[in-house]
């Protein structure tokens, strides 16, 4: 194995037994898990009761008479409110309206509860709205025109191609909350791998192990190792909530079948997802081994690099305003900037479809500041990892890159 | 071959050459004591020797080429800021650095094990390093430099912190080294360790060589025209003495230019004195380090 590999291979063991790198690794399995299982349970325990409620109502109008009341909810007329009051308070029934006789003219219906709530049950406004439509349509209208005058409208929504083609993401709440929570774990995953090596660096430089590794190795090994070495930690890390994710799919399909299963991760955004996590680690990881060069301490080191970690989750900031506007000029900056691009891309994946153009430009300005900001952090590498105990000034650090 | 040539290098920060057209070369089978004040280049030296840090006029050759991933191999460098993995244990970081220095891990645990045997230290080798003492670790360290039996090595104040019982442990492991044809370089304050285990001395400040040869070469240099004589009874004026400075035991007899110890010898001889101690007075290493540096600093 040759040197790179080395410290690559020692990088990856090393944070694989970091207690914080297990920690994270379990911990959104164990709590997705945790959340599945109180949902079932919160399921089971808001299960309707089979239980039949019963509704009263006065009709003042004398013209509503039919009754449209499904079999869980049951209407009982009654000639007068004292009736219906003292049925309500006799716990006979369980509210009672009153259809007052000016009711055509104004729509104002009287409830009358001895419920404290914010609303109205859903179930019973259903219930009075559609008796009060089937009463007052009735005779003018066919029972096929009254069931649709209730519910008028179920829309399935079909999202196209520029072509005219059916894409192949249909976008919506499924289409979105998978490249969400992809694009958070992305973000958590970039920012720990990249942080762990922001750490170990403070951590070599504490220890003065620093000049030992450089009589073995160059500078650019030593950088290049690290960052292969914690960006496969990252990647397992990814790696092993992706497969979990599987698992909690199934289990969670079973108390939310119908929005589970309609997630689907189509395959461009898994690719797209994969290629931007190792651009996004490598950009930051590069990034922090320069912190971690000019740095005297893991501590200082990690106040310089908030810098990053800020900008790097500002698409996050303009969240809502992406979602509203996906093709913004705004959207289409966060995504061609590198240090934006990853979540950017991941937010703007799941409402629409990214031009091909975009893409590759993004891609494309991702892998050149990879490479410029590789060739500064060697350089600075190779000037400050032996200099304990001061940060240089920016003058120093400009005059580096020049010397170096 | 020589193991070592150093050919007018200089390094320069800001405006301040902190190594100033330096050349010297270290042959196979040699011990080159680098002393110097702080702060006078040495470790900016070596780590230029190491390519740690390249220099910005000059060149450095180690066994015949320009220095490389393959001659680093060939070199055991112990920095005097050293340190090792503290939550990894004895063995494992012995190995780790060894496979860095090019060797395979079955050897290096083997020579691990040699080596931790002959220090003493085996018990320990799966102990972490944060729980080895702090000359413990050193040894440890010692062992990193040399577990893949390099042809250079290069030693930066390589006693510090150690007892009087590892130090000899590792003077006698650099005299050993010596002796198998290795080269070495050491840089110390300690003078009396130059003087002990040095074949030649390079000594630098501000950045230049003030002081380069065989340790007795220098010496004579800087060696005035005296002598140390321990006798009985004073023998009164002798020609060609031109001063007498009383030491705690003896005195010194500072000889004017064209007389030889020889011939002081033999004046004493024939005034009848009982001479029991007559020795050509040549300064310490330690003194002439006080009289360079001093000047250097004036």
């Amino acid at each position: 194995m040759n040197k790179t590999g080395l410290i690559a291979k020692h990088e990856f063991l090393v944070n694989i037994k970091r207690k914080a790198f297990l920690i994270l690794t379990l911990a959104f399995p164990v709590l997705a898990l945790l959340v599945i299982l109180a949902g079932q349970v919160v399921a089971g325990l808001a299960k309707p009761s089979a239980e039949i409620e019963t509704i009263g109502y006065v009709d003042e109008t004398g013209s509503f008479g039919i009754n449209t009341a499904p079999g869980k909810i049951i209407l009982v007329g009654y000639e007068s409110q004292d009736n219906a009051l003292k049925a309500l308070l006799d716990k006979e029934i369980k509210e009672y309206f009153v259809i007052p006789q000016d009711y055509i003219s104004n729509g104002i219906i009287q409830r009358y509860t001895l419920s404290r709530e914010l609303e109205p049950g859903g179930d019973a406004i259903t219930v009075v709205r559609d008796f009060l439509l089937s009463n007052l349509l009735e005779g003018k209208a066919s029972p096929e025109v009254i069931a649709r005058v209730q519910s008028p409208l179920n829309m399935v929504n079909t999202l196209l191609t520029d072509t005219g083609e059916v894409a192949s993401n249909q976008g919506g709440f499924a289409g979105f909350i998978i490249p969400y929570i992809f694009s958070m774990l992305l973000l958590m995953s970039i920012f720990f791998s990249s942080g762990y090596l922001l750490q170990g660096l403070g951590d070599e430089k504490e220890n003065r192990v620093m000049e030992i590794l450089l009589s073995s190795i160059s500078s650019r090994q030593l950088l290049a190792g690290k960052v292969i070495g914690l960006g496969a930690a990252g990647l397992a890390q990814v790696v092993v909530w992706l497969i979990s994710a599987q698992f909690l799919v199934k289990i969670a399909s079973s108390t939310w079948g119908n929005i589970i299963g309609n997630l689907q991760v189509p395959v461009d955004f898994l690719a797209l997802g994969i290629i931007y996590f190792i651009l996004g680690y490598l950009l930051f990881a590069v990034l922090m081994a320069g912190v971690g060069a000019i740095s005297p301490t893991a501590r200082d080191g990690q106040s310089i690099s908030t810098l990053f970690t800020l900008a790097g989750i500002a698409p996050l900031w303009f969240m809502a305003f992406i979602i509203e506007n996906p093709d913004h000029l705004l959207s289409q900056i966060l995504t061609i900037f590198p240090i934006t691009a990853p979540v950017t891309v991941m937010i703007r994946l799941g409402i629409t479809q990214i031009p091909m153009w975009e893409i590759a430009v993004s891609i494309g300005v991702m892998v050149f500041a990879i490479i410029g900001c590789f060739t500064m952090a060697a350089k600075l590498f190779r000037t400050y990892l032996l200099m304990y105990g001061k940060r240089p000034g920016i003058r120093e650090i400009v005059h580096s890159f020049r010397s170096a | 071959m020589l193991s070592v040539e150093v050919n007018h290098i200089t390094k320069v920060y800001g405006t301040r050459a902190v190594v100033d057209d330096v050349s010297f070369t270290v042959n196979p089978g040699e011990i080159l004591g680098l002393i110097g004040p702080n702060g006078a280049g040495k470790t900016t030296t070596i780590r230029m020797m190491m390519d740690i840090i390249k220099p910005d006029y000059g060149d450095i050759k180690i066994l015949g080429e320009k220095i490389n991933q393959n001659t680093k191999n060939l070199i055991g460098y112990l920095p005097e800021e050293r340190g090792l993995y503290r939550k990894m244990n004895v063995i494992d970081s012995i190995i780790y650095f060894a496979s860095l220095k090019g060797m395979d891990s079955q050897t290096a645990r083997q020579r691990s094990n040699d080596l931790l045997k002959r220090v003493d230290m085996l018990p320990h080798k799966n102990k972490k390093v944060e729980e080895l003492s702090r000359g413990m670790g050193q040894i440890i360290q010692v062992i990193v430099t040399v577990i893949h039996d390099p042809k250079l090595i290069i030693l930066d104040e390589p006693t510090a912190g150690l007892d009087p019982v590892n130090a000899q442990l590792l003077k006698d492991m650099m005299v050993e080294l010596r002796n198998r044809g290795k080269s070495v370089i050491m840089s110390t304050h300690r003078m009396n360790e130059i003087e002990e285990l040095c074949d030649r001395v390079l000594m630098i400040n501000r950045g230049q060589v003030v002081l380069y040869g065989g340790l007795a070469e220098i010496k004579s240099k800087f060696r005035n025209n005296s002598v140390i004589v321990e006798y009985d009874s004073d023998p009164g004026d002798i020609t060609g003495v031109i001063r007498r400075n009383d030491l705690k035991h003896g005195v010194e007899l500072v000889l004017d230019a064209t007389t030889t110890p020889q011939q002081i010898l033999e004046r004493l001889v024939n005034k009848g004195v009982k001479v029991n101690r007559f020795e050509l007075s040549t300064p310490s290493l330690n003194d002439i380090f006080i009289k360079v540096a001093g000047n250097g600093r004036e």
